[in-house]
């Protein structure tokens, strides 16, 4: 039977088993729209600016490990969606994201609402496509899952035309689809993991790294099996934490900028380094003339571009972190290989000589509130099992080193492209996927008020979010930037004329709560968790001149860190 | 060090922007880049020419890789190779210049084209070095016009970039 195009594009998301799609509509989409309406497999969210429609789909992928989906009209609506789209592509999340376009025959007229979407979102995809013919919308769309979701995973735009939406094709939604151009790597070559493996038995300092990509891998598992194999000491990134659980002795905290020392230190003086699924940033990395100088390094990536791109690896393996992981296992396990004992208790005393420094000491005595000491609460209170997202900036990374993630795709925040208004709508994301399980949105004053908006959509569809506002009246980071390197000039990082939150919360039907002194934060936090038809705006009034440390300033190796 | 990388592509709308766009947001050089159909239409082949130290040759080959309408890539540099360039010059030929200028184009094996009564068209192939020194050769008063082809490469022997 033959169906129009925005049939056709509904079916298909139908079968390939979308169960949210994030969006706004507009008049080239109009057609798509009508289509949707008529049906209730797949659930339309109607986000308040198309950005959050990308963070939400985004939110959901990094919770669920499935793509997310977004439909945004043509020319405002798809250039209001790239920052999202750029969000992802620097995480590598799988997103399929809809743009309608003008009429095939008006592209390139300067139509109403017309922009070259596919010009304009090439730097910041995996790949996009523009449907040009009905006939090919159902394999493209197919391509475009297929795509986003293999490999390294990455968002990918399929633009469409109005009159290809209202043009009528036979429906035909293929199962699977080959791509003579893109054939991703699973298997990691078996001599390369060998010579890993040898390296790693042979090590006396040895220090596992891990990024965003075990998570992506989903591979956490096999990740805890190998470390606990081989008791070596681990720390993840930004993009990583969670994959091995936080609250084991093996975990030596997060590395980098804003790093624990032990972590940091450790990665400085290590013999032989294990890189998983994490790409050298230079928020990780520090100096890199002075990164790791004593390491061999062993680096396990699916995208074989990652590898010697910033850092030159000793051995490179391509392919799928998971499956390299069991590998890596069977090779030790079957050659019942044996690390020396004496020298890894050595290090191990050594790291824990540099963790005795307790560098995320902070004031507990204060009568102000210590931002640190809202996280610290909000993890007692959620019993560490909450799904945290967060913005960008201090706030950010006090949750990061303060909520111990012991479970993979927790802790939701747009690290490579850092993007403020992440937060809230990445929590909708979450939320959707889980109806039930507690999601907190860490958050500053600043980064919040960039998708403030979506305090709407939370009412629409009731979602008991919590929001953690750490109001320090000061874009905090720039600020702490400002006291250490410009010499406390700062420049517009004070945040003026900031709405009541509470008030504002109510007005859209929310629950609002100020807290001011640090005795009421935990009250608060259970308080907070009782309400569960609605989102809740917790206004934490913090300490305007807390610093996040420790911090290696710009040009610092790994091991020259500012401490508190 | 100058390279040749020879690129089999996807023959798609943007697919070109898709290279160029890689080249400029990494801040590569491209010192030259032709591109065609093959005999396989669904396939275009490029040439391009860059620089780079070999670590950013590798990521340069590696970043191709990745592109989705790239189907498969060689750097031609890699093994022996024969490289050619065509040019097209229109000279200002008048009274015993045409001569002179014929006799210069037939010690390059340059062939004229196209003649009017004051110019001469000439056509010639060769590697960079032979065009550029032919342009030298040329009083520089002379030339009109200079069009030249950019590098299409292709390797010696058995080897042979295909699917």
């Amino acid at each position: 039977m033959e169906l129009t195009g925005a049939e056709i594009f509904v079916r298909c998301l139908k079968e390939q088993g979308v169960e949210f799609l994030f969006g706004y509509p507009g008049g080239a989409v109009l057609h798509i729209y009508d289509a949707l309406y008529v049906q209730d497999d797949v659930k339309h969210i109607l986000v308040r600016h198309e950005q959050a429609a990308t963070h939400a789909a985004d939110g959901y992928a990094r919770a669920t490990g499935k793509p997310g989906v977004v439909l945004v009209t043509s020319g405002p609506g798809a250039t209001n969606a790239v920052t999202g789209i750029a969000t992802a592509y620097m995480d590598s999340i799988p997103m399929v994201v809809f743009t309608g376009q003008v009429p095939t025959h008006l592209i390139g007229n300067d139509a109403f609402q017309e922009a070259d979407n596919i010009g304009i979102t090439r730097p910041c995809v995996k790949h996009n496509f523009l449907v040009k013919d009905v006939d090919r919308l159902a394999i493209t769309i197919k391509k475009a899952f297929y795509v986003a979701t293999s490999g390294r995973p990455g968002p990918v735009v399929v633009d469409i035309p109005k009159d290809i939406t209202a043009e009528k094709a036979e429906f035909d939604y293929p199962k699977t689809v080959t791509m003579r151009s893109y054939n991703p790597v699973v298997k990691g070559h078996t001599g390369q993991i060998r010579k890993a493996v040898d390296l790693l038995i042979s090590a006396r300092r040895p220090m596992i790294y891990t990024g965003g990509g075990v998570l992506l891998g989903n591979a956490s598992e096999s990740l805890t099996e190998l470390t606990h194999l081989l008791e070596f000491p681990i720390t993840n990134t930004l993009m990583g934490l969670g994959a091995f659980p936080a609250t084991d002795r093996q975990f030596v905290g997060m590395l980098g900028m804003h790093g624990t020392y032990e972590g940091n230190m450790g990665m400085h003086h290590s013999d032989v380094l294990l890189a998983i699924g994490a790409r050298f940033d230079d928020r990780v990395t520090g100096n890199i003339d002075k990164f790791c100088p004593a390491a061999k390094i062993i680096h396990i990536d699916i995208d074989p571009a990652s590898i010697s791109k910033n850092v030159k690896v000793d051995v490179p393996i391509v392919g799928c972190v998971d499956n390299v992981l069991k590998t890596m296992i069977k090779e030790i396990k079957a050659r019942k290989l044996e690390i020396d004992k004496q020298a890894l208790a050595e290090w191990w005393k050594q790291i824990d000589e540099w963790r005795d420094m307790d560098c995320l000491k902070y004031d507990r005595e204060s009568d102000l509130i210590k931002p640190q000491f809202v996280v610290e609460s909000l993890y007692e209170a959620t019993g560490g099992d909450a799904f945290v997202t967060s913005d960008v900036g201090q706030h950010q990374m006090w949750a990061a080193q303060y909520y111990k993630f012991d479970k993979p795709n927790r802790w939701i925040n747009s690290g490579g492209l850092g993007t403020m208004g992440f937060g809230l709508p990445a929590a909708m994301g979450v939320q959707f996927a889980y109806p039930d399980a507690t999601v907190a949105c860490v958050t500053g004053e600043g980064s919040i008020q960039m998708c403030i908006q979506e305090l709407s959509t939370c009412r629409q569809y009731g979602l008991p979010i919590m929001i953690v506002n750490l109001n320090n009246r000061y874009l905090g980071m720039v600020r702490q930037w400002q006291e250490f390197f410009y010499q406390g000039r700062y420049a517009m990082s004070y945040m003026d004329s900031l709405p009541d939150f509470v008030k504002l919360a109510e007005s859209y039907g929310h629950v609002g709560m100020q807290i001011n002194r640090p005795g009421d934060v935990k009250d608060a936090f259970r308080e907070a968790l009782k309400v569960r038809d609605r989102l809740v705006f917790l206004d934490f009034i913090t300490d305007q001149t807390e610093n996040v440390y420790p911090m290696i300033p710009a040009g610092g190796g790994q091991n020259e860190m500012i401490l508190v | 060090m100058r390279h040749i990388i020879s690129i089999l592509m996807e023959n798609e709308a943007g697919a070109l922007s898709r290279v160029a766009g890689l080249f400029s947001a990494r801040g590569y050089n491209i010192e030259s880049l032709t591109v065609a159909p093959t005999e396989d239409p669904s396939l275009s082949r490029m040439t391009l020419v860059t620089t780079g130290t070999d670590q950013i040759i590798e990521q340069i080959t590696k970043q191709l890789n990745k592109l989705i309408d790239v189907v498969k890539l060689m750097d031609m540099t890699e093994g022996p190779h024969i490289e050619r360039e065509m040019m097209l010059v229109k000279v200002s030929a008048v009274d015993k210049e045409r001569a002179e200028l014929n006799r210069l184009a037939s010690i390059f094996r340059g062939r004229i084209i196209d003649v009017s009564d004051k110019t001469y068209t000439i056509e010639l192939t060769g590697d960079g070095d032979k065009l550029d020194a032919f342009l030298q050769a040329l009083d520089s008063t002379v030339i009109l016009e200079v069009v030249r082809s950019g590098v299409s490469g292709i390797a010696r022997g058995q080897r042979a970039l295909r699917l």
